[in-house]
């Protein structure tokens, strides 16, 4: 197996380890949009660049948004009832 | 049970989940070994068959489209149940409020990206069956372009631009859509999704018969949902926003 | 080393499933089902990989060149975009939950009230 795809396959393995092991979520969703690159590499090395393309926007763009919608609204109404 | 126990036996399980996974994968053909015939089939197959350079595109849409209609149905009652459990209790729906963005920076740039990224949406649609791309890709893409709008302006603009009236017959047309391409061809004699119409030439934009029709339906679909999705989360926040200000 | 991959898809499901259990928040436990579906985009995109194949796509290569299989391909890129939008009915599902126990732990939202 050539270097590049060792080289995406630990990366992987490594980053989603620590978006498991993140417990505050506002850094949790960053961590993600990472985990999602890394993902369109290991998706580009084998050869799939349609699947790659869905999983760039998907990963940077749509889910860290509702994420943040989510934690926005969870936390003013936090603060609020403090 | 205290967090600790559930954790220890969380990990006692996942090693005795972890052998009979690897017993299963070692069970696979080596990585680089593909040994099915039906993908080395089909991408012999399919330019003489579709006249459509994108072979992806083509499983998706036409030698696969019964999945994908299947999956476009799942988006779309995912978003109808987001829709009900959020637009249910609101009390008003924050359309009105007001919270331009301050630097001008930010205004500059952003919007000038707009365009540039609608058409970027709008090109990996059209030219999803004869390159990389397709509906799918190009629907998200759309949607964050239409996002752009709102961070880097104001939000009544976003609400403005996409109307509730007109976002959600958008997604259902294009769910619709897909059924009713497939009726059609039902109607027409062949089988359901069968491509029927003229399949042009191969690399040209008028190639492919229904799967160009149906790619544009899954982009406008996925759009939509997407829309409707970024505009119901960030109203609940509006919502609360306003809350606070009225305290 | 040529089992690689398929260890790598096992090794997310069970990163995300730790994570599910670890879980102090109900947001953090979406993001982590979430690495558990990419598990299975990995294991279908390795198993449709042929060495020295290329990508699916004719547009500039001539029609004889040994690629990778597509049908896997089509099957993951759909579930990418469609698995978003069931991630955003499970955090609307969590706003609803905070709505009424006004917590997102886990721990403590265990009992069903009337």
């Amino acid at each position: 197996m050539i270097g590049v795809q060792l080289a995406t396959i630990a990366l992987v393995g490594v980053t989603a380890l620590f978006v498991v092991l993140t417990q505050d979520v506002l850094r949790q969703a960053i961590v993600y949009g990472i985990y999602g690159l890394t993902l369109v590499a290991l998706f580009v090395v084998l050869q799939a660049p349609d699947v790659a393309l869905s999983e760039i926007v998907v990963s940077t763009i749509a889910f860290p948004l509702v994420i943040l919608a989510t934690l926005a609204k969870v936390k003013r109404r936090d603060d609020r009832k403090k | 049970m205290t967090r600790r126990t559930r954790i220890a036996l969380f990990l006692a399980g996942a090693a005795g989940f972890a052998v009979l996974l690897g017993f299963g994968v070692a069970g696979l053909s080596p990585f680089g070994h593909y040994p099915g015939p039906y993908g080395k089939v089909i991408s012999r197959v399919e330019p003489s068959e579709r006249h459509v350079t994108n072979v992806v595109a083509a499983v998706v849409f036409d030698y696969r489209g019964l999945d994908t209609m299947g999956e476009e149905l799942i988006l779309f009652c995912s978003v109808m149940g987001v829709a009900l459990l959020l637009r249910e209790t609101r009390e008003h729906a924050a359309e009105h409020v007001r919270d331009p963005v301050e630097s001008d920076a930010l205004r500059a740039v952003g919007l000038a990206a707009v365009p540039a990224v609608v058409v970027l949406a709008l090109y990996l649609i059209a030219h999803g069956y004869l390159t990389p791309g397709g509906g799918f890709q190009g629907g998200v893409v759309a949607a964050s372009g239409l996002l752009l709008v709102w961070l880097a302006g104001e939000w009544r603009t976003l609400r403005s631009a996409g109307p509730q009236t007109l976002v959600d017959p958008a997604e259902a047309a294009g769910a619709a859509g897909f059924v009713a391409v497939g009726v059609g061809t039902l109607v027409a004699g062949g089988a359901f999704l069968e491509n029927l119409l003229p399949l042009g030439t191969l690399g040209k934009l008028t190639s492919g018969g229904t799967i160009a029709i149906v790619n544009w339906l899954a982009g406008l679909e996925v759009a939509a949902a997407f829309v409707l999705l970024f505009i119901e989360f960030q109203t609940e926040v509006q919502v609360e926003r306003q809350k606070d200000r009225a305290e | 080393m040529s089992y690689l991959p398929y260890a790598l898809a096992v090794w997310l499901l069970l990163v995300g499933l730790l994570g599910i259990v670890i879980s102090r928040n109900l947001i953090h436990l979406v993001i982590c089902v979430t690495i558990v579906q990419s598990a299975t985009y990995v294991l279908l995109l390795a198993i449709g990989y042929t060495s020295h194949g290329t990508a699916p796509i004719f547009a500039d290569i001539p029609q004889t060149r040994k690629t990778v299989d597509p049908v896997v391909q089509a099957l993951t890129l759909t579930d990418i975009v469609v698995s978003v939008t069931v991630a955003a009915l499970l955090l609307a599902l969590a706003l609803k939950a905070h709505d009424r126990a006004g917590t997102l732990d886990p721990a403590e939202l265990t009992e069903m009230r009337g």
